[in-house]
């Protein structure tokens, strides 16, 4: 009683945390973005990643792909929250769902001469990424992978000379014959 | 067949459509077209408040007392942003409303114009949905869907942003055929299984509680129907959330009281002990929950609610329910009627047993005075004077709101109106003013506070324009209550900032306003000067003169659960300082 500082309930549950991608079907109008931001950061919940454009133009309808952490009972509040937006058609946990295919791409610009230049080449072509630019000093290659393989070749490029780096975030869609619509 | 008319009109015109009778709002240079517009008709009658957070208050105590929407009317930047508060408030307590604040020409837009702010951006977290209409064609849509989004699903208020030449502009006017969304359709019918397996619960059940909540009154008077005759039928006890008084009457037989931080001992304990809990329409809010780990540990737990994020979001339920609260009590009244169920009658008696024991503490007896007036006291006069009147009841927040909800005694829905997810002080008078609006033949009673008063005192004034005789009943113990009750538990009594230094003269307050001010400061004149309140048809302001250092109980200190209120009693005769008390904790613990 006496160590009571406020009249709020402490904060108790621990859980492990896991992460999971949500594909979110949205009416594309204006601030439809900013909402679902919002209600991520307004309510303490992490974005790891988050990829939006639109689908289906006829429609007006938006792919949101969302990778996000938390324990099962704040995926699930994050899911009902996110259905709760009016404009929010479909919220699907691929991660739930199966093993989603994930993919992200990215560019990455090397700058270098010399060894650097041929090793940052070696790696390029180890990792199957694709050159987009080249000059007499530097690379713009482009690689297409999971989250993992894009992480471990931005950590090589940056011992041969990596000086930028540009990445989609993830999309993602389930396996199998079953669409999400 | 689609009419040509201005934007501003075509606002008018989609609110004569949808029946609306009460605008509350405050002209400004962003709305003056559909001020102009109004002026040409008598359908829509305008409440010109005196402050924009008065006008969404004010349509909230219109809202809730009614049962239909409540519009608000406002212009750009100040207008919108002083509204702010009220659109948080009626978010928090799910009350259907409709917000139209006056823009910026679009061309202006992001140009930090005179009177722009980002109506939209602002308004997002706090409205349920909200809209910038850029195009005339899409104004008359956009209306009606307002109104089909603020009322369904779980309820909430919704911004519509109109630039100033969109209200210029001219288009075409069709009432669209259905209101609704292209795609917002929330579940109003429960799942059957789930449903089945919680009257299967239910009927099994040795120790139950129905725990309700404003979702009740929000599904309608039909809920608060269903419900009586489920209690009934179950013969299983009753508590509800501050929000979902009146849902059940306060006078009938399987009633507890309030439950939570300030609910009664019978009501809580039935909650710790029960191992069926129903909840219909509540959200465990940590008002009624106190600590999460201890919370309710015997029970099984069903929850009906029609906002899937409800459920499970801070307390793990067994059998979860998405519906509206009417629709799925039919279902289990017809389920439990078509299987001719019965409740376990010796578990049962057993268990009221047990809850009679609690009641007989008594826990909201306290300790009357010949020579000050106890604000307890002043409650349970105001409530038996006026009960015969079916009075509609608004407060602010704060002691006296507690007290409000311990001692006033609700017999039907929708006849309180008070701040409870948000906490607004302020909120009572211009919810006064809705409610009155509302019910114009009826007493409407505004229970307050000498602090709480003064956030939104000047809607006095609208009062008094539409000759609305609201009383303003002040529980005047010079002191932010709750404040120096916190202060005096938790801070060693240092009463910091909570004195209310320099109070007007409430008597002459009232008649700078054109009202009529009463004093009261002694319990034996009480009486007579609530029967001079009520019998005046004017607005009033009663200053009731209260004890200065009344406590708050009973009550579940932070961080304790359900069984370990603090009661009254505890106090001791002289009324010692509840500090020294809290050191002794087998004492203050029961």
């Amino acid at each position: 009683m006496l160590q009571m500082k406020t009249h709020y309930p402490d904060a108790h549950r621990i859980e492990p945390a896991k992460r999971h991608t949500l594909a979110v079907v949205v009416d594309n109008e204006p601030g439809v973005l900013a909402r679902i931001a919002g209600l991520f950061s307004g309510r303490g919940y992490n974005i790891e990643s988050l990829t939006v454009t639109e689908t289906e133009h006829e429609a007006h309808i938006s792919r949101i792909t969302i990778v996000t952490t938390g324990t099962d009972s704040i995926i699930e509040q994050i899911k009902s929250q996110l259905e709760r937006l009016v404009p929010v058609h479909r919220v699907v946990d691929l991660t739930l769902t199966g093993e989603a295919v994930e993919r992200e791409l990215c560019l990455v610009k090397v700058v270098g001469k010399g060894d650097y230049r041929v090793e940052a080449m070696r790696l390029a072509s180890a990792f199957g990424a694709r050159t987009l630019d080249a000059t007499l000093t530097s690379f713009v290659y482009e690689l297409t992978g999971t989250t993992g393989e894009v992480e471990r070749f931005i950590k090589l490029m940056t011992a041969v000379g990596l000086v930028e780096v540009s990445r989609t975030g993830v999309a993602a869609m389930s396996r199998g014959a079953e669409g999400i619509m | 067949m689609s009419e040509t008319m201005t934007g501003a009109e075509m606002v008018i015109r989609a609110l004569q459509d949808q029946g609306v009778e009460h605008v509350f709002g405050y002209p400004g240079g962003a709305v003056l077209p559909i001020y102009d517009a109004l002026f040409h008709q008598e359908k829509v009658r305008h409440i010109l408040v005196r402050h924009e957070q008065g006008a969404v208050h004010a349509a909230e105590g219109y809202a809730r007392a009614s049962g239909k929407p409540g519009v608000v009317l406002v212009t750009s930047g100040p207008g919108a942003t002083n509204a702010i508060t009220g659109l948080a408030d009626a978010m928090m307590d799910s009350i259907p409303l409709v917000c139209i604040t006056g823009q910026v020409p679009t061309h202006l837009i992001g140009s930090d114009a005179f009177q722009e702010c980002d109506t939209v951006g602002i308004t997002r977290h706090c409205t349920k949905h909200n809209y910038l209409v850029k195009s005339i064609e899409d104004l008359p849509r956009v209306l009606h869907e307002a109104f089909y989004v603020a009322q369904n699903g779980r309820p909430g208020p919704v911004v519509v942003d109109l630039p100033k030449d969109v209200q210029f502009k001219i288009g075409a006017y069709l009432r669209p055929l259905s209101n609704q969304h292209k795609t917002y359709r929330p579940t109003v019918k429960g799942d059957m299984n789930h449903i089945r397996a919680a009257v299967e619960l239910m009927v099994n059940a040795k120790r139950p509680v129905f725990y309700t909540g404003g979702g009740v009154i929000n599904s309608g008077p039909q809920a608060a129907a269903l419900l009586r005759e489920l209690v009934q039928l179950t013969g299983f006890p009753i508590t509800s959330t501050l929000m979902g008084l009146g849902a059940y009457p306060a006078s009938g037989k399987h009633w507890l009281g309030m439950l939570g931080m300030h609910g009664t001992y019978e009501a809580n304990l039935a909650m710790h002990e029960c191992d069926v809990m129903i909840n219909i329409g509540a959200r465990f809010d940590d008002r009624i929950t106190g600590r999460l780990d201890a919370f309710s540990p015997f029970s099984k737990r069903i929850h009906v609610d029609i906002d899937p994020s409800s459920i499970n979001k801070t307390v793990k339920v067994d059998i979860p329910i998405v519906g509206d609260c009417a629709h799925v009590l039919e279902d289990m009244l017809r389920l439990w009627r078509q299987g001719a169920k019965q409740a376990d009658k010796i578990a049962l008696q057993e268990w009221w047993g047990k809850i009679e024991g609690w009641r007989s503490r008594n826990c909201l007896a306290y300790k009357n005075s010949q020579e000050s007036i106890k604000p307890q006291y002043a409650v349970q006069r105001l409530y038996e004077l006026t009960k015969d009147r079916s009075p509609y009841i608004t407060t602010e927040v704060g002691q006296h709101q507690m007290w409000a909800a311990q001692y006033f005694k609700f017999e039907d829905p929708n006849h309180w109106m008070t701040s409870g997810g948000h906490g607004t002080m302020g909120y009572g008078l211009p919810a006064a003013v809705g409610a009155q609006l509302a019910h114009p033949g009826s007493l409407v009673i505004d229970i307050a506070g000498e602090a709480s008063i003064q956030m939104m005192l000047q809607e006095m004034s609208t009062a008094l324009q539409y000759n609305l005789p609201i009383k303003v009943f002040i529980l005047n113990n010079e002191y932010m209550g709750m404040v120096r009750q916190w202060q005096e538990l938790l801070h060693g009594g240092r009463y910091s900032q909570s004195y209310s230094e320099s109070l007007p003269d409430f008597v002459k307050l009232a008649e700078a306003y054109g009202a009529v001010g009463i004093r009261c400061d002694n319990p034996g004149d009480l009486d007579a000067k609530i029967m001079e309140m009520i019998n005046v048809n004017r607005p009033v302001i009663f200053d009731c003169v209260v004890d200065k250092t009344e406590n708050c109980f009973p009550m579940i200190p932070s961080g304790k659960a359900h069984n370990e209120m603090l009661l009254n009693d505890y106090l001791g005769e002289t009324g010692a300082d509840i500090g020294s008390v809290i050191d002794e904790k087998g004492k203050m613990l029961v």
